[in-house]
């Protein structure tokens, strides 16, 4: 008889179900005009019933001038970030110059396909100037599908909200065209959609940022949304 | 005592306080040859991790862009390709502009069917392999090769859950190029293809209409039209119909249509005569 055979059957270690994500909600929002890039969140943090804080900001204003707005998981959120920030210093010590938004953007997809076996659970979108002075968006799945967009929502309202601006911004089956879309029209429109989404999705609510770039550079705003 | 030219090296000074792997393209093998690594979840068993995220009962379901119809024929001057440009994620249609036609180089197009993400990346993988290809040959990568690359990339990673169903299509030596390839691995060469969900009514106006002797005007509008059908009767298809021709010199851009317009452009048209 063979000395080490068995018909024992093979032992694993016990584990138990790995469970790492969890949604902590919030809407994050983009529009890029010809001239200008407008970006905003909510700054709400929850965690099913639960806010867990009012003021966690879901925009990452980067070193190159973009933004980067990651709703989803929190956790997985400013990992992401901070890897994305470390990635531009990198380009920026080997090419003496920033990151332009385009590069900032594949770069992410890159990153983010990178864990398409144990995803980060992120919602990502990136709006900036690129190269030619002109605003740009672009917005990523968990997984890194990049896409380029004039306007875009993502995150707990964004069934809320991308309805809206495609009809406010894209006059969507509307006979007239829609004229030139300016920074405070845009602005004005983020705002709406932010407050009428905060009176119909929990996970929305209590502060809205907004930054707006230009060639000129990026400006910060604050403003308070309901609190219930 | 030997002076210490180190200095000179041709490295930025701040190279020294950046790790390794980010200067390796500096003196290293070429940065592309390299193998992608991705990180698996810390389980004994990372493919059951990602199936089991992914599931419809997942907790925190990681949701992927999804749904789609796409064709591809061969035809006497060359291929053309159309598809639609719905995005879906679940019941809510996420993007009505999806670019599912992608454009690995001037002389290579693929389509995107099954996960936007594994499309996008494998055949922006594809395109890095066939510029070395040819900066290697001094010839471009003939459509069969670089089919052969895709299909034998994302064979490795059989099992783990990739989703892609994809047409490969130029211009070479031997003429037009048409190849489907699949994340399961299959890779097959046709006259015709139609994948995604809305393939089948994409079928049924293609095989009626089709003849390889067709002028590219009317093979345009059939390409065109299998699809617009295709939105009609599948929800998960709709949109925008992109059209792409191969040709002798590489592919041109041909139109983008919204249905919308399509279905009242065709409404004024007659209608065939039954058989």
């Amino acid at each position: 008889m063979e000395a080490f055979a068995s018909t024992a059957p093979v032992r694993v270690p016990l584990e138990h179900r790995f469970s790492p994500y969890t949604d902590n909600g919030g809407t994050t929002l983009a529009v890029a005009g010809s001239d200008f890039c407008v970006i905003a969140a909510d700054t709400r943090q929850s965690e099913g019933y639960n806010i867990n804080t009012r003021y966690s900001p879901k925009l990452y204003p980067l070193s190159n001038g973009s933004v980067l707005a990651i709703g989803g998981m929190q956790a997985d959120a400013s990992t992401l970030a901070k890897r994305v920030e470390q990635r531009l210093e990198w380009y920026q010590f080997k090419h003496d110059k920033p990151m332009n938004t385009q590069a900032v953007a594949h770069m992410v997809s890159t990153m983010l396909y990178g864990k398409r076996f144990f995803p980060y659970f992120a919602w990502v979108t990136i709006g900036g100037m690129d190269e030619n002075g002109n605003g740009c968006v672009f917005s990523f799945d968990p997984v890194g599908t990049i896409e380029k967009h004039l306007w875009q929502c993502s995150g707990s309202s964004s069934k809320l909200i991308q309805p809206f601006l495609d009809s406010q911004m894209g006059h969507k089956h509307e006979l007239l065209p829609p004229g030139e879309l300016t920074a405070q029209r845009a602005t004005l429109l983020v705002k709406d959609g932010f407050t009428s989404a905060t009176e119909r999705d929990i996970y929305t609510g209590d502060f809205l940022e907004i930054y707006t770039i230009t060639r000129d550079g990026r400006t910060r705003e604050l403003i308070e949304l309901k609190r219930d | 005592m030997p002076l210490d030219l180190s200095f000179l090296d041709l490295k930025p000074a701040a190279a020294r306080f950046m790790p390794a792997s980010v200067l390796a393209p500096l003196d290293g093998p070429l940065e592309h040859d390299a193998i992608a690594t991705f990180d698996l979840a810390p389980v004994s068993n990372p493919t059951e991790f990602i199936h089991n995220q992914m599931s419809k009962d997942a907790e925190h379901r990681i949701h992927m862009a999804k749904g789609t119809t796409t064709l591809a024929f061969k035809f006497a001057k060359g291929v053309v390709v159309a598809v639609d440009s719905r995005a879906t994620m679940g019941p809510y249609i996420g993007s009505s502009n999806v670019k599912k036609v992608i454009e690995i180089n001037p002389f290579l197009l693929g389509t995107m069917a099954g996960s936007a993400a594994d499309c996008q990346y494998w055949e922006r993988v594809l395109g890095t392999r066939a510029r070395l290809y040819e900066l290697r040959n001094k010839e471009r990568i003939s459509v069969a090769a670089a089919s052969k690359l895709l299909c034998n990339m994302v064979y490795g990673y059989k099992g783990m859950g990739l989703s892609m169903g994809t047409m490969v299509t130029g211009w070479d030596k031997k003429g037009p190029g048409l190849y489907y390839v699949d994340s399961d691995g299959q890779r097959l060469t046709n006259h015709l293809f139609s994948v995604g969900s809305g393939s089948t009514y994409a079928y049924g106006v293609l095989d009626a209409g089709y003849d390889y002797d067709l002028s590219v005007a009317d093979a345009i509008d059939l390409a065109r039209r299998s699809i617009f059908h295709a939105t009609y009767r599948d929800a998960y298809s709709g949109g925008s119909v992109n059209v792409y021709h191969v040709k002798e010199g590489g592919w041109e851009f041909i139109s983008k249509t919204d249905v919308f317009d399509l279905h009242y452009e065709y409404q004024d048209q007659p209608r065939p005569a039954l058989v």
